[in-house]
C-alpha cells in the first residue's frame, strides 16, 4: 500500500511514472549528491574510506538484488564474480596497458560473460540446488586464477594493481577514490532501479513468483535467467574492478565465500527486491562490522587465550544481525523504512 | 601416469571418502527430516573437534571420556539450534532457511574463533600414525607385486566412520523413531495431521546431526589436524550429497566413496595441471550431476504439482 502526501495528483503519465515527485526532494538528492562528493574535504580519511567500502559493497549486492531479490535465483558466487571482474580489470590496466576507464565496463561485461556461464545449471534446477551450482562457481573461479596460466595470474601471490589515473589524477588515496566510487554507484543505482520498473524487472518478478505460470504467461525462462545472472555478474564484475583498483592487490582470496555470505545478508537486512534494500543494508551491516573491530581490545582482555579473539567479532555480529531480521523483520530495513513514511504521513493518527 | 602407484591411490582416496561419508550423513539426516540444507554443519563439526581437544588437552580427561561429552554437548548445541532458530523459521521460504544456516555458520565460525582461538592445535592421536599396513598383493604388474600402504589411522577413520553410517541407517531403516522420520520427511503437515510430533523429531534430528558432526569432526581432525579450516572440509561433502541424492543414506556411502576414488585416482597423474584439479574435482562433479542428473543416483525425482 502506497500512502501519498496529502495533494499529491497524478497530472500526466510522465507525473505517474516519476519517481522523485517534487521539486524539493531534487534540490535535497543534489545537496546529498554533492555532500557524498564532497566528502573528503570535511571528513577525515577513515570515514572516507569506510564511505568508499560502502560504495563499492552497494554495487555487488545491487546485482545481487536483481539476481536474488527480483529473480529469486539464489546465488553463493557473488564474490566469485567480483575476483573475475577484478582480474580481468587488473589484467588490462596492468599488462595490456589499457585506460582505467575502459578497463571498468571491459571487466564488468567480462564478469557478466562469466556469470552467464555459471547461470547455465539454473535453467535445469533451482532452489538450493542452485544454491550449490553457484557454491561450485566459489570454488572454481578463484581455483582457476591460482592455478592456471601462472605466468600471467601470478598464482596464490596474486597481482598488484595499477593505480587508476584519470586526466592526470591519481586515485590513490581514498580521499580521491570515493569520487570515481560514486560515479559509479549513481549510473549503478539508476539502471537498477529503471531494469526492476521496466517489462525486464516485471519478467524477473514473475519468474520468482512462479515459474511455470512466468512460463505459461510467455516469458522466455531461458532468455530471462540468463539475463538476470549476467545482470548480477556485471554488477560483481564493476564491483570487483574498483575494489581491486582501490585496495591496488588482488588474489584469489580477496573476495571469498564468506564475502559472498556477506553479501547476501546485506541484501535480506536491506530488504529483498526492493531498490533501497542494497543501500541500506550494506551501509547498516559494514557499520556494525566495522563498529564490531571497535570490541577488539576488549575481548582480547577478556579471553585472552583465544589467539584472533578480536576477529571473531565481525562474523559474530554480522551472524547474529542476520538471524534476528530473519526471525523478527524478514522483509528488511526496506520495509521498516516504507512503514515509517506511512506512519509519518497519517501523523498524529497513524496507524501502521 | 604411473600404473604402480594407482592401485595405491585408489585405495586411499576411498579410505579418505569415509570420514566424507560421515560429514555427508549428518547434512542428510537433517534434510531427511526437516527439508533444510545445513549450511551451518561444517562449523558443528569444527565445534565438536575443538571441544573434544578442549576437554582432553586442555582439561586433560581421559580420551574417551571428552569424546563422549562433546557428543553429548554437540547434540545439545543441535537442539538449540533447532528451537531457537529454525523452528521461527517453518513456513517460511526457502531463501530465508538457507541464509538462517549460513547466518548461523557465521555465528558458530565467530563463536570457536572467540571461546578457542585460531591457533593451529595438535589434535590427540586416537588411531597410531606410525606403523602403516603394508599389504602385498598377489598380482603382478610390471614383473612386481602391488604394494599397498595404507595409514592406520585413515583405515580406523574409515572403519569407525562406515559403522556410523551402517547404524544410522539402521537406526532409519528398523526403528519405530526412524519410521517416523522417514514419514516427516515425506510430508509435514500430513506426518502431523496422524499424531507425529514433528517439533520433537526435527530436534531428534539436530541433535543426531550434531552427534554425527562431531564425530565426523573428531575423525577428520586425527587424520589431518585441527584448527579452524576444518570448516571449509565440509564444503568437500556438498557434492557427495547431491551425487549419492540429497534424501538417501546409501547415497551417502556411494557418493562419498566416489568422490574420493575420483580425487584419489586425479592425484594419482603425474602431470602438474591434473593434480592442481584434486581441490575442485568433487565442484566439477558438482556440475555435472546438477546438469545431468540433479536428484542424484539414489535421490527421489520430485513432480511438481501447479
Amino acid at each position: 500500500m502506497a500512502l501519498r502526501p496529502a495533494g499529491e495528483f497524478d497530472v500526466s503519465f510522465a507525473r505517474d511514472m516519476a519517481t522523485i515527485r517534487r521539486g524539493w526532494q531534487w534540490v535535497l538528492l543534489f545537496v546529498f549528491i554533492a555532500a557524498l562528493y564532497a566528502l573528503p574535504f570535511y571528513a577525515d580519511e577513515s570515514t572516507t574510506s569506510l564511505v568508499n567500502r560502502i560504495g563499492i559493497t552497494i554495487i555487488a549486492v545491487q546485482g545481487l538484488n536483481l539476481l536474488t531479490g527480483l529473480t529469486g535465483q539464489i546465488s553463493l558466487g557473488q564474490a566469485a564474480f567480483m575476483t573475475a571482474g577484478g582480474y580481468i580489470s587488473a589484467l588490462l590496466v596492468g599488462k595490456l596497458g589499457w585506460h582505467f576507464l575502459a578497463a571498468l565496463p571491459t571487466a564488468a561485461l567480462g564478469a557478466g560473460v562469466v556469470g552467464l556461464l555459471f547461470g547455465l545449471p539454473s535453467l535445469r534446477v533451482k532452489g538450493f540446488y542452485l544454491v550449490m551450482a553457484t557454491l561450485a562457481a566459489q570454488f572454481i573461479i578463484p581455483w582457476f586464477t591460482r592455478n592456471a596460466f601462472p605466468e600471467v595470474l601470478n598464482g596464490t601471490q596474486g597481482l598488484n594493481v595499477a593505480v587508476p589515473e584519470i586526466f592526470g589524477l591519481k586515485f590513490n588515496k581514498p580521499d580521491q577514490y570515493i569520487w570515481l566510487t560514486l560515479s559509479v554507484l549513481i549510473p549503478s543505482t539508476i539502471v537498477a532501479h529503471n531494469v526492476s520498473r521496466s517489462r525486464l524487472g516485471r519478467a524477473f518478478v514473475s519468474i520468482r513468483d512462479n515459474d511455470l505460470a512466468a512460463e505459461l504467461l510467455g516469458i522466455n525462462l531461458f532468455k530471462y535467467k540468463l539475463f538476470a545472472f549476467f545482470l548480477a555478474a556485471l554488477y560483481a564484475g564493476a564491483a570487483g574492478s574498483l575494489e581491486a583498483h582501490n585496495l591496488r592487490h588482488l588474489n584469489s582470496e580477496t573476495f571469498n565465500l564468506t564475502d559472498s555470505i556477506f553479501l547476501l545478508g546485506m541484501l535480506v537486512v536491506g530488504g529483498l527486491g526492493s531498490n533501497l534494500g542494497p543501500i541500506f543494508g550494506s551501509i547498516v551491516v559494514e557499520i556494525l562490522t566495522d563498529a564490531s573491530t571497535m570490541f577488539g581490545p576488549f575481548i582480547v582482555e577478556l579471553f585472552p587465550e583465544a589467539v584472533g579473539g578480536a576477529q571473531a567479532m565481525r562474523p559474530l555480529f554480522f551472524g547474529v544481525t542476520l538471524i534476528l531480521f530473519l526471525i523478527f523483520e524478514p522483509r528488511g530495513l526496506a520495509h521498516r523504512w516504507q512503514i515509517f513514511k506511512a506512519a509519518w504521513r497519517l501523523r498524529p493518527f497513524s496507524h501502521t | 601416469m604411473n600404473w604402480q602407484l594407482l592401485p595405491q591411490f585408489v585405495i586411499s582416496g576411498l579410505l579418505t571418502g569415509g570420514p566424507i561419508a560421515l560429514t555427508a550423513l549428518g547434512l542428510v539426516l537433517v534434510f531427511k527430516s526437516s527439508y533444510i540444507f545445513n549450511f551451518a554443519h561444517g562449523q558443528l563439526l569444527l565445534l565438536g573437534a575443538l571441544m573434544t581437544w578442549w576437554l582432553a588437552v586442555e582439561r586433560e580427561l581421559p580420551l574417551w571420556l571428552s569424546v563422549v561429552l562433546a557428543l553429548a554437548l554437540s547434540a545439545v548445541i543441535g537442539l538449540a539450534i533447532e528451537r531457537f532458530t529454525l523452528r521461527p523459521m517453518t513456513g517460511q521460504p526457502l531463501l530465508s532457511i538457507i541464509l538462517m544456516t549460513l547466518g548461523l555458520s557465521q555465528v558458530l565460525q565467530g563463536l570457536a574463533l572467540l571461546l578457542f582461538g585460531g591457533a593451529q592445535r595438535n589434535f590427540p592421536q586416537i588411531f597410531s600414525a606410525e606403523n602403516p599396513y603394508i599389504i602385498t598383493l598377489p598380482l603382478l604388474m610390471d614383473e612386481r607385486p602391488i604394494i599397498l600402504i595404507l595409514k592406520q589411522n585413515l583405515v580406523w577413520s574409515f572403519v569407525v566412520a562406515m559403522l556410523g553410517v551402517i547404524l544410522i541407517s539402521a537406526f532409519f531403516r528398523f526403528t519405530p523413531i526412524g519410521l517416523a522420520m522417514r514419514g516427516a520427511s515425506e510430508d509435514h503437515e500430513l506426518a502431523q495431521s496422524l499424531g507425529l510430533r514433528i517439533h520433537r523429531i526435527f530436534g531428534l534430528s539436530w541433535a543426531m546431526a550434531g552427534m554425527v558432526a562431531t564425530a565426523a569432526g573428531i575423525l577428520l581432525a586425527t587424520s589431518s589436524g585441527l584448527d579452524l579450516s576444518l570448516s571449509i572440509v565440509v564444503l568437500a561433502a556438498f557434492p557427495v550429497v547431491l551425487l549419492g541424492g540429497i534424501e538417501s543414506i546409501p547415497g551417502v556411502i556411494v557418493g562419498g566413496l566416489l568422490i574420493g576414488l575420483v580425487q584419489g585416482v586425479v592425484s594419482a597423474f603425474q602431470v602438474q595441471w591434473a593434480r592442481d584439479m584434486t581441490e575442485i574435482v568433487p565442484y566439477l562433479v558438482l556440475l555435472i550431476v546438477l546438469l545431468i542428473r540433479p536428484e542424484g543416483l539414489f535421490g527421489q525425482k520430485r513432480i511438481e504439482r501447479i
